[in-house]
C-alpha cells in the first residue's frame, strides 16, 4: 500500500517536473496519469503495486470533492451577482453534455441488445 | 481553546468525514437521489461553518489535505485504464468520439452561455472545465487565468447535478445501455458521476471512469490551444 502510494505521488511529481520544463499547459497531474498509464504497459510498474494504492483513493473518489465544493461558500457574493448565468450553464450545459455524448456513443457502439435499469 | 481547535488540520478532515459517513448512511436508508452524498456533505457542511461562524480559512487547514489527495487519484485513474484495456478496444470508437463531441459541447455551451447573459470574463474562464475532474480543472483555470476555487466548486455542483439527474434524463432521451449511459456520465459530470453510475451498472461505471480521464486530457489540450492563442 506504501509503496502504491509511493509510485503514484513519484508519477505526480514527474508529471508536475515534465510540464513545468517542457511549459505544456496541460496539468501535472493528467502527465502524471500518463506517465503510469506508459510505466504498467512497459513493464517499469507491476499492476498489484499500485492496484491497491490506487483502489482506495477511486472507490473514495467522490469524498474528496466535497472540501472543493464547500469553497464555494467563499464565492457566494459572485453567485449572487451572477446566479443566473452560472445555473443556466451549469444544468443546459450539463443536459446538453449527456446528451450529445450518450447519442454519438450508441450511434457508433458495437450492436448489442442489452439495456440498464436502475 | 475552542479557536485553536478549529484552526487545526484536525477540524476540517474529522468535520468531512464525520458528514460525508452521516450523509452515506443517510443515502443508505432512502437510496433516495436527491440526497446525494456529495450534494448533501457539502450542504451540511457550509451550514455548520456559517452556523457557528467559522471562517472558510479555518476549514481549508484540513480540506486542503483532503483536496491534496484528488492529484494522485487523477494518477490513479491510469490503473482502471489499464485494466480495462480490452474492453476500451472494442469500444474505442464511440469512447473517443462520444468524448471528443461531449468535451467539445461542454466547453462552447458552457462558455457561451455565461457570456451571453453578461458574466465577467472570469466567470467565463472559470465555466470552461465545469465537466472535467476537479484537479485537472483547477490545473487549466490556473494556466488561463480564471478564479481556481470557483472552478472547483463549479465542477463539483456540476458533477452533483449530473448524479442527482443524469442516469434518470439519459432513460428520458433514449441513452438506456449502460455504455453509452456510462461514457455520457463521466464526460458530463466526471468523479461524481461516476460514482453514480458505478451504482447503475458496472461496466457503465468503468467506461464512466475512463471517461474522465480521457475528457481531462482533451478539455486541457483544447482549452489550452484556443485560450492560449485567443485569450
Amino acid at each position: 500500500m506504501v509503496r502504491g502510494f509511493a509510485i503514484l505521488l513519484l508519477c505526480l511529481l514527474l508529471g508536475e517536473l515534465i510540464v513545468r520544463f517542457c511549459g505544456i499547459s496541460l496539468p501535472g497531474n493528467v502527465a502524471g496519469m500518463v506517465l503510469l498509464l506508459f510505466a504498467l504497459r512497459l513493464g517499469l510498474v507491476q499492476l498489484g503495486q499500485v492496484k491497491e494504492a490506487a483502489n482506495l483513493l477511486l472507490s473514495n473518489l467522490a469524498l474528496l470533492f466535497v472540501p472543493a465544493g464547500v469553497g464555494v461558500m467563499v464565492y457566494l457574493d459572485i453567485i449572487q451577482t451572477s446566479w443566473l448565468p452560472i445555473l443556466a450553464s451549469l444544468v443546459l450545459s450539463t443536459f446538453a453534455v449527456l446528451l450529445v455524448t450518450g447519442k454519438v456513443a450508441q450511434r457508433l457502439k458495437p450492436k448489442s441488445g442489452e439495456s440498464c435499469d436502475d | 481553546m475552542i479557536d485553536s481547535l478549529v484552526d487545526s488540520p484536525l477540524f476540517g478532515i474529522t468535520l468531512t468525514l464525520g458528514v460525508y459517513t452521516l450523509a452515506q448512511v443517510l443515502y443508505g436508508r432512502f437510496r433516495h437521489v436527491l440526497l446525494n452524498p456529495v450534494a448533501l456533505s457539502i450542504g451540511g457542511i457550509i451550514l455548520f461553518l456559517l452556523a457557528l461562524d467559522i471562517p472558510f480559512q479555518s476549514y481549508a487547514l484540513g480540506g486542503d489535505l483532503i483536496l491534496f489527495l484528488l492529484g494522485p487519484a487523477v494518477v490513479a485513474l491510469a490503473v482502471p485504464l489499464y485494466e480495462r484495456r480490452q474492453e476500451i478496444l472494442k469500444y474505442k470508437l464511440p469512447i473517443v468520439a462520444g468524448v471528443a463531441s461531449g468535451g467539445i459541447t461542454s466547453i462552447v455551451t458552457a462558455t457561451s452561455l455565461v457570456w451571453i447573459l453578461g458574466g465577467s470574463r472570469e466567470l467565463v474562464l472559470s465555466v470552461a472545465p465545469k465537466s472535467v475532474t476537479a484537479p485537472i480543472a483547477i490545473g487549466i483555470v490556473e494556466s488561463i487565468g480564471g478564479i481556481a476555487p470557483l472552478a472547483a466548486a463549479i465542477v463539483v455542483l456540476t458533477g452533483c447535478l449530473g448524479a442527482v439527474c443524469g442516469p434518470e434524463f439519459c432513460r428520458r432521451v433514449g441513452i438506456v445501455d449502460p455504455v453509452s449511459m456510462g461514457i455520457a456520465m463521466g464526460t458530463a459530470a466526471h468523479g461524481i458521476g461516476t460514482a453514480r453510475m458505478l451504482e447503475v451498472d458496472r461496466l457503465g461505471g468503468a467506461l464512466s471512469g475512463l471517461a474522465i480521464g480521457l475528457n481531462g486530457m482533451l478539455t486541457a489540450a483544447m482549452i489550452s490551444l484556443f485560450f492560449g492563442f485567443f485569450g
